[in-house]
Formats: structure tokens, sequence, C-alpha cells
């Protein structure tokens, strides 16, 4: 009479990462560190996208080893990357045991039409999202869980607060609007029906909402879950800055304590240099990760 | 007992707390978030939230809440652990180095049940409930009852674990009831608490 993989099981397991942080890591020993700070995940990869962004190439899903020795040195759950679209590396991920996949725009796209079937996976997946109509696209495909897509890699956290916006503000907007415009509504966000009225009946997604990209600082995760979104992920911000394990504690403490002015001021005293940010305005269209995924 | 309105906290440091939360309002049960030792002033017991431990740990060290939590529950505050609430009351995390409330008899042995793909759902025979309750299981803790433990009674099992354990008012499942439409251990703890439900 015991089930596996059920939408309770999958949706439940992304409930349990409120309230925290994920955390980007590239070997076992920041697995360690993150996990030492107090990250309720971490996300293994073969390269933060800060690097992704500087080195170029395609980037694909992480060797199997690394993430194997990113398994065995941590006892949080451990999320892996795969391409959009790209059912073979999310099926390896699967196999290697990993809790979670992340179908990423931070990766370079297998597929420029079509994202992977997630129901057909025991494996719990999380999606970026701009807006609504995508956030309920994706989940209509079994997302489990929902990030901001932001842009990752800048350290610029001003297209994560706008990708929050719109999908918050959209979400507002359907719950005010009388049941006949539902379908139209649908339609405009190009979203599923059911999901879009389901959103109008309960005010916010089916899933967990987090922010993601270009997270830096402890004060940028405050913002976050001030605006509304359930935890938070942090990729190059910790690893990239001077002081990650210090860094890592305070952005910890800043998702639980966001409401609290005094702890944040604590917490992000003497972090030392966080990493460098790009400018958004002067990145060319052709290395905005955001726009992939359709 | 601790004197109070008849209010019940939900330590938030991280974790499903808002689930806790919900299903308390649904019985009608008055309740707070507990993030720093203050919050515990006039609460007559608090619930641990499924999580992870060891992200609960950390905070509640950084922020000094083990010390006024122990002193809650020996002040006669209830306790309740789902999960990683659990790993936090039970005496010993077992296989690692992995510091705990201490504040049941019991330990722990976390992700006993494997990863994420092995997570499953069941139905479970409670000790005083009529009809099955439904087992929600994620990455769950198994909780092993220490040698010499005392009070202490288990109130469901699963092929020969213990699933649900109950300690004077204090319990702990491996389980995420806040998962589940099912309001009954809720309020089975909110009368441990001694609340009127």
């Amino acid at each position: 009479m015991s089930e596996t993989a059920t939408l309770r099981i999958k949706t439940g397991f992304a409930e349990m990462f409120k309230g925290g942080v994920i955390m980007d890591v590239v070997t076992p020993e920041q697995a360690r560190i993150a996990e030492a700070a107090g990250a309720a995940g971490v996300m293994a990869l073969e390269r933060v996208p800060a690097d992704i962004r500087k080195q170029g190439g395609v980037a694909r899903m992480s060797d199997p080893k690394m993430v194997k020795g990113i398994i065995a040195a941590v006892s949080i759950p451990v999320m892996a990357k795969a391409r959009i679209g790209h059912t073979a590396e999310a099926q390896i991920l699967q196999a290697l045991g990993v809790d979670f996949v992340d179908e990423s725009e931070v990766l370079t796209p297998a597929d420029d039409n079509f994202h992977i079937d997630k129901h057909a996976f025991q494996v719990p997946f999380v999606c970026g999202a701009r807006n609504l109509g995508e956030a309920l696209r994706r989940i209509g495909e079994g997302a489990s869980m929902i990030r901001t897509k932001g842009e990752a890699g800048t350290g610029n956290v001003v297209e994560a607060v706008r990708h929050a916006r719109a999908v918050l503000g959209e979400i507002r907007k359907l719950q005010a609007m009388p049941k006949e415009e539902l379908m139209s509504a649908a339609r405009d966000l190009a979203a599923p029906y059911d999901l879009v009225c389901w959103v109008h009946q309960y005010g916010r997604l089916p899933v967990v909402n987090f922010a993601a990209g270009g997270v830096a600082t402890p004060a940028d995760a405050a913002l976050m879950m001030q605006l509304g979104l359930d935890g938070v992920f942090v990729g190059s911000g910790i690893f990239k800055s001077g002081n990650p394990e210090k860094r890592a504690r305070a952005i910890v403490k800043a998702v639980t304590h966001y409401q609290d002015p005094q702890v944040l001021a604590e917490v992000s005293e003497d972090l030392g240099e966080p990493m460098v940010g790009i400018n958004i305005d002067t990145l060319p269209d052709e290395e905005r990760l955001a726009v992939r995924g359709w | 007992m601790p004197s109070g309105a008849g209010e019940l906290g939900v330590l938030a440091l991280q974790g499903d707390f808002r689930e806790h939360r919900a299903a308390l309002e649904r019985l009608g049960v008055p309740s707070r978030e507990v993030r720093l030792p203050a919050d515990l002033q006039g609460l007559r017991g608090l619930i641990l939230p499924g999580g992870e431990s060891t992200t609960m740990v950390r905070l509640m060290e950084d922020f000094g809440l083990a010390d006024p939590l122990r002193a809650f529950a020996e002040s006669g505050g209830a306790l309740w652990g789902t999960c990683a609430g659990a790993i936090l009351l039970a005496k010993s995390v077992e296989g690692r180095e992995q510091r705990s409330l201490g504040l049941m008899g019991i330990a722990a042995v976390r992700n006993a049940y494997g990863r994420q793909i092995d997570s499953f759902e069941t139905p479970l025979q409670v000790t005083g409930l009529a009809d099955p309750f439904p087992g929600i299981f994620i990455r769950s803790p198994k909780l092993r009852p220490l040698p010499g433990a005392q009070k202490l009674e288990v109130l469901a099992w699963l092929e020969r674990e213990p699933v649900l354990i109950q300690q004077g008012n204090r319990l702990a499942s491996s389980f995420h009831p806040e998962l589940s439409a099912d309001l009954r251990l809720h309020r089975y703890f909110a009368s441990l608490a001694g609340l009127p439900v």
C-alpha cells in the first residue's frame, strides 16, 4: 500500500526547503562548507554561472563522478542541473540519486522548443520562470518547485526582483478577476486553464516559489523574502566572494530573520569582498540566460 | 505548565512551519512563529517542523535558542517534532556528529529510508485513532527508543520501526502529518499541551 513519487511526495519535499538557502557548489569540499553554514540543500554543478559566463562554450550536466562525490560528502539534499529539454541528462541525474533536478537555463539548452516531461520522473524538478505563464507551463509539465530566473552569474539582483514582481503581480491580478475572464487570461498567459483557476482560487502558485539569479548579499536575500518568495538559491554569490563561509552563514540567517532589520544589520557586517557584479543593462542580449525557456 | 492565553508556537527557523500553522488554524488553535528566545514567552507547547535539521541546529545555536528551549520543556511546555523536528528532539543522532536538544529518549538515524526517490506515503495504524492515518515520509529519519528511556510509548509502527513516539507530553514523528489534510494528530498534540480542542 506504499506509494512513491506521488504529487504530494514531490511537492511536499519542495516545501521542506522553505525559509532556507540552496547553495551552488562545485566540489565536495564546498558542499561541506555549505552544509556547515546551514544550507538547506546544495546544487552540484561543474562551474558556477559567473564562470560559465566568463569561459563561454557549451555548459552541460556535471560529471557523475563529481555529483556522486558531493552526494557522499553531505547529509542535506543534493540538487543538480540538466539542460533544458535534455531528458537523458535528467535520467542520468535521477539514476545517480540526486534529490532534485534543476532543468536550468544556466546550462546551454538542448532543445529550443520543448522542455522535459517531468511527470515521467520519480525525482522532482525545479524550473526557472520570468512570469506567471512560464511558471504555470513548467508546473503543467510536472515541475514541483519554481524559482525566478534572475540573471545568473551577475551578482545583480534586479532581474530576480523583476521576475518575482511579474509572477506575484500576475497572481494578484488573476485573484481579482471574475471567473468568466479566466479562460481568456489562460490564453493570454499561455498557461493551462486548470492551473489558472487554481491560482485564482488560492492566490499563490501550487508549488513553492524561490528566488534565484543574482542574489549576492544577505540584504538581497532578505529583499526577495520580503517580496513574498519562499526561499533563496545562491549561485556564484557565495563561492565567488572573499569569505564564502562567513557570507554563507550570513545569508542563511538573513533568510530566517528577513523581517528583522536589527539582525540583518548584524549579519551584513564585515563579510569581506562580495562577488564583482555585472550591470545587466550593458549585457548584450545573446549573453542573457533568462531568455532561455519556452 | 507555562501560563498564557492557550497559544502554541511553531519553530520558524526553516522548513514547513506554515503548514503546521495552517493545520492549527483549521482547528481553531492560535499559534505564533518562534525564531528568537523571547518568542517562547507564554506558549503552552511548541512544534518543531520538517525541513533540514542541520540548518535548524545551526540557527538555533547562532541565536541562542537551545537552552531557552530546554528550559521551556522543563517548565512543562509540550513539544512535537516532525521529521527534522524529531531529529532535534532526539538524545543522539546515529552515525554522525550532529548536535540536538536531547529532550526525548530516542536516537535518530537520518535519511534512513533513503534519498528523495525512495520517499513514500503509506497508511499507518496509530494507537488511539480509529482509522488509519496518512503517513507521508520524505527523506525521513528512523527513530530508535534508547534503552532505559522512561515512560516512552510507541504509538505507531511501520514494518517493525517506530514512527510515532510519545514520552510524557513530548511527541516525535518520522513522518509529516502537516502535509496531509488530516488534523487528528494536531488535535492530539493540542490536548497534550492542555488546550481545549
